[in-house]
């Protein structure tokens, strides 16, 4: 018989976040080891749509579990019921997306069903009835072949873009199971919400332009004389050049990122930050501008697909894991670079 | 108010981390209070300057971790304890969230448990959230700002870091509270705080203290890898002026596929 196979689908006021899909890819290699197709987890209030669309992804079936009491994402009645739901089925695998909610969820299902749980995976392989897990550790600066042996399910959370997103077919069929949940009132209660710093999406990101602490470096600006301290004027000149980079970013539909540099010196919210105590991305074009590479940065973005550093500085360790390489003033660079992709790319 | 924060000792972040015979080493580099931490460490301390009451700061590690207790001390915490015990060298997450757990409630009667949102060497960010389901105390993580404590009314308000943007929540004490660096930079250590925390007497307690025999970790690392080195050939990109270099870059980016 195949082992059980889910995945988790997570989603945010109704719309599925698209990491669940390449959750769903790193399940289906694995199912397919074991012979068998993913079954896909759908907890919420209202949500069986969403079955329908992950089964449109690749899941062969799909369990949907409903209640008013689940409007609102709360990890503990939702651990209740994803909790019930893997007990019940058997579950031999469980995979999910990261995110802030399903690192929550999967945290606590694994103290429910006394299991172990393995987060932000890159590589998954079975050997036997295990999920071996590759997983970054020390931001990326090794990587831990991580195992849960003996106790099942075995609950494992992919690092978004690590796992391919398929498209949907919607001409695909499967059974859904949807019933009823009740779970334990939650102790807490969602107030609201705000919306976040700038809303950076660094993890999701194809692309990302980061600033560091170059990007105040710039004599030829004078700050308006109201502006008198010298700090001050340091992150008003700062703040001209991440427009700069903000530009080419709107041209390439790209995040803006950021050094710890920069945002310990005032230039950016830290929401902007890449690195070791920032964000850890991946990627698929990385253009790194004043940065010099310390190395709590590189740990945060050295998987990127490709990199581009612009520096003023030729000796700077950020061209060390760079392909291409500007020695150049990013005023310069950037206004001129941003120009040749519109042109190029038609905008 | 009856304040517990959690924390762990890492290498600093500074370090370059390798492989050796299968054993991670980080050199000469410094063992340091994780990074993290130190905000949950900060806002426990807010929360005792506005609230009263105490703070201990509670560590799981070897003997060596004593030093990263002393900083949590320097910094401001009232005592601090560490948890040591062979049997919990390899202690997964699983292990580790049993292990402070039951040492929340040996410290009895905790109103506000912090972590930091994790830990730079394992960066697993689960153990916050478990503790919490072991106690069936509310687990908020992610927490960027605590907006309100009232004791009285046994309530706590906070701000979340979503990736959808901030979730403002409100939870019953005891809670679990894990931090990110939102919620402000971590004060240096004073000089009183250096001093005093030179002579803490900083006891230990092991499993059987805690109750535990010997928990059973999980997961297991068969194996930590350097990561694959990866092509870093820099083809530098010159010209006459800004213009050339960017149309230059640009012709190679789409040459290579990369756009």
């Amino acid at each position: 018989m195949a082992e059980k196979v889910l995945v988790y689908i997570d989603h945010h006021q109704g719309e599925v976040v698209g990491a669940s899909w390449e959750a769903l890819s790193a399940a289906q290699q694995v199912a397919g080891a074991f012979s068998g197709g993913v079954t896909a987890l759908i907890v919420g209030d209202g949500v069986r749509a969403l079955a329908e669309q992950a089964i449109a992804h690749g899941a062969v079936d799909a369990v949907v579990r409903e209640s008013v009491d689940l409007k609102e994402f709360r990890a503990e009645p939702y651990s209740d019921v994803v909790s019930a739901v893997l007990k019940d089925t058997g579950a031999q695998v469980f995979v999910l997306p990261t995110t802030g909610r399903t690192r929550e969820l999967a945290a606590m299902v694994a103290i429910d069903l006394e299991t172990g749980v393995t987060t932000e995976a890159i590589a998954l392989e079975v050997e036997g009835e295990a999920v071996v897990a590759t997983r970054p550790i020390y931001a990326g600066k090794l990587l831990a072949r991580e195992v849960c042996r003996q106790r099942r399910p075995q609950i494992i959370t992919v690092r978004t873009r690590a796992f391919p997103r398929p498209a949907p077919d919607p001409s695909r069929t499967g059974k859904i199971d949807a019933a009823a949940a009740s779970p334990w009132p939650s102790a807490t209660t969602v107030l609201g919400y705000r919306a976040s710093e700038a809303g950076v999406s660094l993890t999701d990101a194809s692309v990302i332009v980061s600033g560091g602490r170059g990007v105040s470096n710039n004599g030829r600006l004078t700050p308006p004389p109201e502006i008198t301290d010298e700090k001050q004027q340091e992150i008003w000149r700062a703040q001209q050049g991440f427009e700069l980079i903000r530009q080419l970013a709107a041209t390439l539909g790209a995040a803006v990122g950021a050094s710890r540099a920069a945002v310990d010196a005032g230039y950016i919210p830290y929401a902007h930050q890449v690195g070791q105590t920032g964000k850890v991305v991946s990627p698929d074009l990385y253009i790194a501008c004043g940065i010099s590479g310390a190395i709590q940065h590189l740990a945060g973005m050295r998987t990127s697909k490709t990199i581009v550093a612009i520096n003023r500085d030729p000796e700077a360790p950020i061209f060390k894991v760079a392909r291409f390489g500007i020695v150049g003033d990013l005023y310069d660079i950037l206004p001129a670079l941003t120009q040749a992709f519109r042109e190029k790319l038609g905008k | 108010m009856n304040i517990a924060v959690c924390v762990k000792q890492t290498p600093d972040t500074a370090a370059t981390v390798t492989v050796e015979n299968g054993k991670v080493t980080w050199g000469d580099a410094p063992l340091v209070l994780n990074p993290w931490d130190e905000f949950a460490v900060e806002q426990a301390l807010r929360t005792k300057e506005a609230h009263g009451g105490k703070v201990t700061a509670v560590s799981l590690g070897p003997e060596g971790a004593r030093e990263a207790l002393k900083q949590a001390l320097a910094m401001g915490c009232d005592e601090a304890i560490l948890i040591h015990d062979p049997s919990l060298a390899e202690a997964d997450t699983l292990v580790a969230s049993a292990v402070l757990a039951a040492a929340l409630r040996r410290l009895e009667s905790i109103d506000l448990a912090y972590f930091g949102r994790q830990a730079v060497d394992t960066d697993s960010g689960v153990t916050a959230a478990q503790v919490a389901r072991r106690l069936g105390w509310p687990s908020l993580t992610l927490v960027a700002a605590v907006v309100a404590v009232d004791p009285q009314g046994r309530t706590i308000d906070v701000e979340r870091m979503l990736e959808e943007g901030r979730q403002q929540v409100r939870a019953p004490l005891p809670a679990v509270v894990s931090v990110v660096k939102e919620i402000g930079e971590p004060r240096y250590p004073s000089f009183m705080g250096i001093r005093k925390a030179s002579k803490a007497e900083i006891p230990i307690w092991s499993a059987a203290d805690l109750g535990l025999s010997a928990p059973a970790p999980a997961v297991s690392w068969p194996a930590v890898l350097a990561p694959p080195r990866v092509d870093t050939q820099c083809e530098m990109i010159t010209g006459d002026t800004p213009a050339h270099i960017a149309w230059r870059l640009v012709d190679r980016l789409l040459e290579e596929k990369v756009l």
